[in-house]
């Protein structure tokens, strides 16, 4: 029985991972429930969004790279994200502009607009495609650790090791920042308050003189903030992909759903519940199980449930017993 | 006789396809109360609805102050100081009562407090509920929210769609009592009511729609006392 190194396994394996990931499907699913809840559909295109919003943010952060520009111990990319934030932000108002706007004016259903965010989804991501290749790219750079496993061990002298990765402390912190933002923003200003009250009742927010367009314009532009700072960050913790930001499309509207489409707060908790459980479900058990139980206990498998190849199994499982057995989500948002 | 304040002459039109409204006259005078009523379908609703520009007129006008606003959209009748209750979801929900209130003078730039001191004066309750969601009140209160909300632009003219329905007949009474007293500031009242009788009772112009036209028109009181008119629409 060692119940501290178990704790410290779990912190190092499953707790940090997890945090740092659920932060960025909450930033992720934070975009998609804004524009469920304003624009009213949902926007298949948020991953490519993402993917997008991060290859910008890594050409200018390989850009000032070459100049010699860096950021001390923090990346580079830190530096680099309010360019791709302004870049994602034209590329999606423009978007908005030539696409979206005309079925808006002829108030097309939402499952009709949903088809088109389909068609944007397939045009940026070839987009994103030809400009930076479908390879990996690497772009972190700073300082790799806030704590080392190594370091750990020597400092406390216990046989686990528990490693901060910069990129996850960095994750979360930035995660905290925007969502305390993004609250006051939508809590307190007025710009904010037109922007629920366009979402809550559009009809009565036009004859009160809240004018659509600007909301609209508004909105997009901090989904494709929250879209290029979730990517970045989720690009500087793993890697850029551009494969795999299409695919954490998936996450991410589990997360937007199980929370409650359309609930900001809603969209973090379903980012965290999502990301615990597929880390949780797809962990290898074996090390702390065997730290916890009695030597002659001790198993000889994995302790695995299902194999990481299977973690969106996981996203789709939540997504189903929710749309089943509670389809307003947690924070009762919008039924789907 | 000087033209009212607000005026929907000879309205003709409907929502695209066959006509609602035939050549209907709707009009108030400056801080006095006109209700309209009728049995359903006969069209009260759509006429308010012209009145405010949320359909458009085949023949007719809509003037106020003797100015033609027959083209203006209902946000810019809004600028010119008209406010509207619709009938259902007149309030935004998930938002305080305060923040309602708030979205109403989305349009004004200057100073809101005074307004919203003289609307928590008119409907006391709103101001102990201030910062609880709108949707969480009842269904009277809820009314209130709704009226205070139009107030807050510090309309002229206020167009009300059936404000007492699905409520008591205690807190009906209370509205109404509400509704005289802004008449009272000088607001003019144009209300649509399925509860003709105590609506007739408060009302300076009483307007009887059948069929999307002028049936009867005439003061609140001479209506109530037309014995044709009882035994038609009051039940007798």
């Amino acid at each position: 029985m060692d119940i501290l190194n178990a704790l410290v396994a779990f912190t190092n394996f499953v707790f940090v991972p997890a945090l740092a990931y659920g932060a960025q499907l909450a930033l992720g699913a934070l975009g998609v429930t804004l524009i469920y809840g304003i624009l009213r559909f949902s926007n298949f295109a948020h991953g490519d969004t993402m993917a997008f919003g991060t290859m910008v943010t890594i050409l200018v952060t390989w850009w000032f790279q070459s100049m010699g520009i860096n950021f001390g111990v923090l990346p580079t990319a830190l530096l680099a994200l309010p360019f791709g934030i302004l870049g994602t932000a034209l590329f999606v108002l423009g978007t908005d502009r030539v696409v979206y706007r005309f079925y808006r004016q002829k108030k097309a259903a939402p499952v009709v607009l949903v088809m088109v965010s389909m068609g944007v989804m397939f045009v940026m991501n070839g987009v994103v495609r030809l400009i930076i290749g479908v390879e990996d790219q690497q772009f972190a750079d700073g300082g790799r650790f806030v704590i080392s496993a190594g370091d750990f061990k020597a400092a406390t002298g216990l046989a686990e090791g528990l490693a901060i990765k910069s990129s996850q402390a960095i994750t979360v912190g930035a995660a905290v920042l925007v969502v305390a933002w993004l609250f006051w923003f939508l809590q307190k200003t007025r710009t904010g308050k037109s922007m629920r009250a366009f979402s809550d009742n559009e009809d009565l927010a036009l004859l009160s003189g809240i004018n659509p367009d600007r909301v609209v314009a508004v909105t997009w532009i901090i989904a494709a903030a929250l879209a290029t700072i979730a990517g970045t960050l989720y690009g500087l913790d793993k890697s850029f992909k551009p494969f795999t930001y299409f695919q954490l499309l998936l996450p991410i509207f589990a997360a937007a759903i199980v929370g409650g489409l359309g609930s900001p707060l809603g969209a973090i908790a379903g980012g965290f519940v999502i990301a615990f459980s597929e880390v949780i479900v797809t962990y290898a058990w074996k090390k702390v199980v065997t730290y916890v139980v009695p030597e002659s206990l001790a198993p000889d498998g994995l302790v695995q449930l299902l194999t990481t190849d299977y973690k969106f199994a996981v996203s789709f499982v939540i997504l189903i017993i929710v749309l089943l057995v509670m389809p307003t989500g947690l924070f009762k948002g919008k039924s789907v | 006789m000087a033209e009212p304040y607000l005026i929907g002459d000879a309205m003709t039109g409907g929502y695209g396809g066959a006509d609602i409204l035939h050549g209907c006259t709707i009009a108030v005078e400056k801080g006095q109360i006109a209700v309209i009523v009728g049995p359903n379908g006969a069209g009260k609703s759509t006429a308010m609805k012209a009145v405010f520009g949320m359909l458009k007129l085949r023949q007719g006008q809509v003037r106020l102050d003797g100015e033609d606003i027959t083209t203006l959209t209902p946000q810019a009748r809004v600028a010119k100081g008209m406010g509207f209750v619709p009938q259902t979801h007149n309030i935004f929900t998930s938002m305080t009562v305060e923040e309602n209130l708030e979205m109403g003078a989305f349009i004004r730039r200057d100073d809101m407090a005074e307004t919203m001191a003289q609307v928590y004066d008119l409907f006391p309750i709103l101001k102990q509920k201030r910062l609880q969601p709108a949707g969480e009140l009842s269904g009277g209160q809820r009314q209130q929210v709704a009226v205070g909300r139009a107030l807050m632009t510090k309309p002229k003219v206020l167009m009300l769609d059936e404000p007492t329905a699905g409520v008591s007949p205690i807190v009906m009474d209370e509205l109404f009592d509400r509704i005289i007293e802004v008449a009272r500031t000088g607001i003019s009242i144009l209300m649509v009511e399925q509860n003709a009788r105590q609506a007739l009772q408060i009302a300076d112009k009483g307007y009887v729609l059948v069929q999307g036209a002028n049936r009867f028109t005439d003061t609140g009181k001479a209506l109530m006392a037309d014995p044709e008119v009882r035994r038609s629409f009051l039940g007798g």
